[in-house]
């Protein structure tokens, strides 16, 4: 590493923050994409992939991807659940690659609901 | 920028090494590689998290989810479970002792939420080896601020101001020590920081994990530390029996040497300091300040009379400025918030008085008979009962406690009845223990404490350097006490010889090893008066541990004869037949106690 200087100190500082953020937990919103055998098969792997290359592309870091199992609807795979604090969860089905990145754009960043994709508001109950 | 999705972080601390986990950070890399998902998942080995007794570790962010006792072979099931379905696995979850629910967050587990983190902040949260992980969270931030901004004297007098006290035992305010090695005359100018990590104590661990947890913290508590007294040169005196704890400095200096974190015109303000690491030999004494300098100047570590503090004559005669490990660790996040945000946190007022309270936190070892074994930070002030039943979990295998010893070898052990005195350092002195380093052993009613006393004496004994008569012979005879009453010889008169010894060794023993020696003694006798009496007096040691005073025998109602007991007995004391009652022969039995443990029907008894 270069000599820093107390101003590249704080820029690397708040360039590695942003790299970090999920690492502390710190996340504006959570993408869950469902990938149960149903899932995959229908092409859930290519949505992950898409969401992740999308989310590199626009340098967002504080957006937590995580993947769970088959949320029981398998005819409308790939499905995904996405979060924003405070807000009811969004399920939105029948996902493709190119779906999936207005859903990140319009809902994860923007605040407004995909409605053409959306299947449902909130999620089962637990237990 | 490379975006990962998940980041496991895996406890790279001695405890879980030792229990496998670079193992099963291996499995985790080879199934993340197996499933693609090394591109989505990052896997980053850190400090250790203190929670010990349930490595190996590992913690999912930003899902929060704690794994415990983790095997090689749980992996390839865990990977496709939580990182491809995203399901978190049930059975390495945490489940508190005595229940039968998980707690799948690690900021649920009583253990962790408990405790604030200021020594050990960035516990878990970093790779120790990288100081891109230490920058990006506020590393170097408060040797910035320092250097930048403030004046060597505003920075000492935030340090004054904070209260802060020194966590190796002593307990003496930091901002004295540094202001008197600042205003000390040295002909030259030459003044040295010296970081002392000589960390002795049997079952203590603070400094330890914080070095290997969180090197630069340390070296960045140094470097403050030069500038506020005007040193250009520090040392680090490492045990040698510390290697992960010294490679862990090594790679910390070079990074922070090539960052020009060290050396010439630090971040370009013309402050220069560089930081040189000793490797000590593993003396016990060698922890004490005179002893330390003198082992550093390459001689026998012995300590001196003390008429001229180390900080005016120290290191080379030059003043020196000695810290704990943990004190210079908690430098830096003072210089960045601030005294009062420090005084905020702990014990009594400072304002006026510098030894008017005790202001921050205390990392402390959990050792012993405690369900939660492990390394906790702690506000001061917070109860002993707190630390035992809260986040230490209770009692292991549903004993009662007897005793919690605080302070290490140094210190004392408190009955069950002072469970609710407030841990700082001058309550636990008054009550006839000490703070000390942070070591805290719990004991329970199978611990005998005169065999424990004994224990602590044969050790300090042996670490004795022998340089002064009272604690070279004061040691040998009250190991010599001690052992005979644990050997069912003990007189009248012994305790009472035991107090006078003791009171010899504090008044005139060289140095805090033999004056501080007797605590171990007097605060038994103080607190379990009676268990010596029924030694000497009765032939009893009620906890059964003092072998000649104890028999074992075998209950006629209860034996079934399993035959389990004679199978263990090492010295064939047992004698019997199958489905017959078993007789143990005194005179062969060597008292082991293997009878005991093997017994399922409770049928061997203690008497």
């Amino acid at each position: 590493m270069a000599r820093l200087s107390v101003q590249s100190l704080n820029a690397l500082r708040d360039q590695l923050q942003a790299e970090r953020a999920g690492r502390e937990g710190k996340c504006r919103a959570t993408v869950i994409v469902h990938m149960g055998t149903c899932g995959i098969s229908a092409g859930a792997r290519q949505v992950m992939t898409a969401l992740l290359g999308a989310l590199e592309e626009r340098g967002i870091a504080d957006v937590a991807v995580s993947s769970s199992g088959c949320a029981g609807m398998c005819s409308r795979e790939p499905m995904a659940t996405v979060q924003r604090p405070g807000e009811a969860p969004v399920k939105y089905a029948d996902l493709d690659e190119k779906k999936i990145v207005r859903v990140l754009d319009e809902h994860v960043i923007g605040g407004s609901i995909v409605k053409e994709y959306a299947l449902a508001m909130g999620s089962e109950r637990a237990g | 920028m490379a975006v990962k999705r998940l980041h496991l972080m895996v406890c790279a601390g001695t405890g879980c090494v030792s229990n496998k986990s670079m193992e099963v950070k291996a499995a985790l890399e080879t199934e993340i590689e197996k499933h693609g998902l090394a591109a989505e998942v990052d896997v980053i080995p850190t400090g250790c998290n203190g929670f010990c007794g349930v490595g190996p570790i590992l913690l999912v962010q930003p899902d929060g989810i704690f794994y415990q006792q983790l095997r090689p072979r749980d992996i390839p099931h865990l990977v496709e479970e939580h990182l491809l379905k995203g399901r978190p696995v049930q059975r390495h979850l945490y489940t508190p002792p005595g229940e039968k629910g998980t707690i799948p967050l690690m900021s649920d587990i009583p253990f962790f939420h408990a405790q604030v983190l200021i020594a050990l902040r960035n516990r878990g949260m970093i790779d120790p080896e990288k100081i891109e992980d230490y920058i990006a969270r506020e590393g170097y931030q408060a040797a910035a601020k320092a250097l930048t901004t403030m004046s060597p004297q505003e920075v000492l007098d935030v340090v004054k101001a904070s209260g802060l006290r020194g966590r190796g035992g002593g307990g003496f305010p930091t901002g004295i020590k540094w202001e008197s090695t600042k205003r000390a005359p040295s002909e030259n100018g030459t003044r040295w920081v010296i970081c002392n990590a000589d960390e002795g104590d049997p079952g203590a661990f603070m400094d330890r994990s914080i070095i290997e947890g969180d090197p630069h913290s340390v070296l960045e508590g140094m470097i403050i530390g030069a500038y506020a007294i005007g040193a250009t040169r520090g040392f680090i005196y490492v045990r040698q029996e510390y290697p992960l704890a010294l490679k862990r400095f090594m790679i910390a200096l070079n990074q922070a040497r090539e960052s020009g974190l060290l050396g010439e015109d630090i971040l370009g303000t013309g402050f220069s300091f560089d930081i040189e690491v000793h490797r000590g030999a593993g003396a016990f004494v060698c922890g004490e300040s005179t002893a330390l300098m003198a082992s550093l100047e390459g001689n026998v570590g012995e300590p001196r009379a003390k008429y001229i503090h180390t900080v005016e004559r120290g290191l080379w005669n030059m003043p020196s400025c000695l810290n704990n490990v943990e004190t210079w660790a908690n430098v830096p996040p003072i210089i960045l918030h601030g005294a009062e945000w420090f005084t905020q946190l702990g014990t009594g007022d400072v304002s006026e008085n510098p030894w008017g309270g005790s202001k921050g936190t205390k990392v402390f070892s959990l050792a012993g008979k405690i369900n939660n074994t492990g390394l906790v930070e702690v506000p001061m002030g917070i109860t002993l009962r707190e630390i035992v039943f809260d986040i230490g979990g209770g009692i292991a295998n549903g004993k009662r406690l007897k005793s919690v010893q605080t302070g290490g070898p140094s210190g004392g052990c408190l009955p069950e009845e002072l469970l609710d005195l407030e841990v700082d350092f001058d309550t636990l002195t008054a009550a006839g223990s000490m703070m000390g380093s942070g070591g805290m052993l719990v004991m329970d009613e199978d611990d005998c404490m005169v065999d424990f006393a004994r224990f602590y004496i044969d050790f300090l004994m042996a670490e004795s350097c022998g340089k002064c008569t009272p604690c070279r012979e004061g040691l040998r005879n009250m190991n010599m006490i001690l052992q005979r009453i644990c050997d069912g010889k003990g007189q009248e008169g012994d305790i009472e010889l035991l107090e006078e010894i003791s009171a010899c060794m504090i008044d005139a023993a060289l140095c805090a090893l033999g004056t501080s020696a007797p605590n171990p003694v007097l605060s038994t006798i103080k607190y379990f008066r009676e268990e010596y009496e029924e030694h000497i007096r009765e032939g009893k040691c009620r906890a059964g541990v003092c072998k000649a005073l104890i028999t074992y025998k075998v209950d006629a109602d209860k034996c079934s004869g399993c035959t389990l007991c004679a199978r263990a007995c090492p010295v064939n004391a047992i004698t019997g037949e199958t489905k017959k009652l078993h007789v143990i022969d005194p005179n062969v039995c060597d008292r082991c106690g293997a009878c005991y443990d093997a017994c399922t029907f409770d049928a061997i008894i203690r008497v």
